[in-house]
């Protein structure tokens, strides 16, 4: 089974206006579990807005989307997916611990529960001692892990991740690909990840999906298989021949 | 006490102020027939307590009961208006408009509608001034919120409601105190105006403008002084409520910048 099955799904903005816009067409895609797939491709050409209709937090124009062999819509009003932006969009008002067990509140856990799984994640992402805190007295990265916990807090199969690390320096960015892959592993989740950066797409990925610009499509897909990754990785021939393939196909794409 | 941080210094700056106006005075306005000095205010003060303290009553009852049902009835415009966007569109410019009339200037038309003496048209000016920005502020509060803060509770597929609750209202809340401390200041100043021109004789601004009339100035001096007291009791309380309200808030600015 399919975690996402995509066919022909298309995505007009304010049709028929005079500011309408034709951000995807004719997207055919299909996820299977536990895969990593990152989403590159020219700034503006619709990846946002293919992350949002798996997300079914917009509709398609035409075509349909379905997450774990249901609607997308069914899948949101059953909270299958988590969700983790460019800005870590934490609420300054709750604590740290109060943030990761939002959506544990939402969907209804008892209080002990909610106060032992936060500690768990707190744990998962190095932040235990971080706990009472207010999101405003953590750094970014620190924040971006708080948001990534929080996306994970009720174990979705599903992590949907736009740029969760555009606004990272490169040392916290790099840290936190590895963390997010020791996440991937240790819990199985299936991972969509929008990405502008091709070492950080390949470095990640299973697959990287090449996007052409606006209207956005599926322009090439390139398979990566560089086994476990870790610091030896970056320095890897085999890895800088898949930063290569992807720099052409996008380079490609952009014309 | 935590929530009483940082309000030594204007405590230290207004004893500077009263005392370098007792200083100058003292030294080239021996008659102290224009402006009192500080000590003979008080001395006014002190000798006219029985109708200073009535004048307080009357005046902070139409201040206090005026910022009440301003702020309810701003908070429930904003709540009402930011629940349907077409009238956010449409009613929250037309505020912003009505709120540029000078609505103090009302005052002797608001006599007019409720009576010459009764304190009713003076409690509607104080209403009226407090309602716009507080209605304004927390509209904007309101709307004004982080777009993936608003997704990622879609993603959570929370309800309308829940949304107002955790998210907007939250993020109103710095807007909303914003407007309040600006309305506690204009209300006093309304209420007093007001009542210039109508309400109860015993109030705070009658007793103003009879004794400037008599040229009583250092007692009209301490009606002022009463009306000041007013404010900053209620900007007081307002500074404490805002921080027990946003604990996080005093975070957010002791640690904002270097994120
Ligand atoms: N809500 C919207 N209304 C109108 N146009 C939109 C909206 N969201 C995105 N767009 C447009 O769709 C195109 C794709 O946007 P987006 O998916 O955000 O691109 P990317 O994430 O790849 O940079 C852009 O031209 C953008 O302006
Ligand atoms: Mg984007």
């Amino acid at each position: 089974m399919n975690v996402i099955d995509i066919q022909g799904a298309t995505k007009v903005f304010n049709p028929g206006r005079s500011n309408q816009v034709e951000a995807l067409a004719e997207i055919d895609l299909a996820v299977e579990p536990g895969e990593f797939i990152t989403l590159i491709g020219p700034s503006g050409c619709g990846k946002s807005t293919l992350l949002r209709l798996i997300a079914s937090l917009i509709s398609p124009s035409t075509g349909s989307v379905e997450v774990n062999a249901k609607p997308a819509e069914q899948a949101r009003l059953d909270r299958d997916y988590g969700m983790a932006f460019q800005t870590a969009g934490l609420f300054d008002w709750r604590t740290v611990t109060k943030n990761i067990e939002l959506p544990l509140e939402l969907m209804g856990w008892p209080r002990l529960n909610r106060r032992r799984r936060a500690a768990e994640m707190l744990e998962l992402v190095k932040l235990s001692e971080f706990a009472k805190h207010h999101p405003s007295e953590l750094s970014g990265g620190m924040q971006q892990r708080v948001a990534i916990a929080r996306a994970l807090a009720f174990s979705p199969s599903l992590l949907l991740m736009d740029e969760p690390f555009g606004a990272l320096d490169e040392m916290t960015r790099e840290h936190m690909q590895d963390e997010l892959l020791r996440i991937w592993k240790e819990t199985g989740t299936t991972v969509v990840f929008v990405t502008h950066s091709i070492p950080e797409a390949v470095y990640l990925s299973t697959r990287v999906l090449v996007m052409s610009p606006r209207p956005g499509t599926i322009a090439s897909t390139i398979g990566v298989d560089l086994g476990d990754r870790s610091a030896a990785t970056r320095d890897d021939p085999a890895f800088f021949k898949k930063v290569t393939e992807v720099r052409i196909a996008l380079r490609e794409v952009e014309g | 006490m935590n929530a009483l941080k940082g309000f030594s210094a204007p405590i230290v700056a207004g004893v500077v102020l009263f005392g370098l106006w007792q200083g100058v005075l003292s030294l080239f306005n021996p008659d102290g027939f224009v402006l009192p000095a500080p000590s003979e205010i008080v001395g006014a003060l002190i000798e006219n307590w029985d109708e200073v303290y009535q004048g307080v009553r009357i005046t902070g009852f139409v201040v206090v009961s005026g910022l009440i049902a301003g702020i309810v009835l701003g908070i429930i415009a904003a709540l009402l208006v930011t629940r349907f966007r077409t009238a956010n569109e449409t009613i929250t410019p037309l505020a912003v408009a009505v709120n540029a009339i000078p609505i103090i200037a009302l005052a002797p038309i608001f006599n007019n509608w409720f009576g010459l003496t009764s304190p009713r048209s003076n409690q509607a000016i104080v209403v009226a001034l407090v309602f716009f920005p507080i209605f304004i502020n927390t509209t904007r509060g309101l709307t004004q919120v982080d777009r993936s803060q608003i997704e990622l509770m879609e993603s959570y597929a929370a309800s309308r409601s829940r949304i107002t609750r955790e998210v907007r209202i939250p993020n109103a809340m710095p807007f909303f105190f914003t407007a309040l401390k600006l309305s506690t200041s204009l209300a006093v100043i309304a209420a007093i105006v007001a009542e210039y021109f109508g309400g109860r004789q015993d109030a705070l601004g009658p007793m103003i403008t009879q004794s400037a009339g008599l040229t009583r100035y250092d007692e009209a001096w301490a009606a002022v002084l009463a009306g000041t007291a007013i404010g900053a009791v209620l900007y007081f309380a307002v500074l404490v409520l805002e921080r027990v309200a946003m604990p996080w808030h005093s975070l957010i600015r002791a640690h904002g910048d270097d994120k």
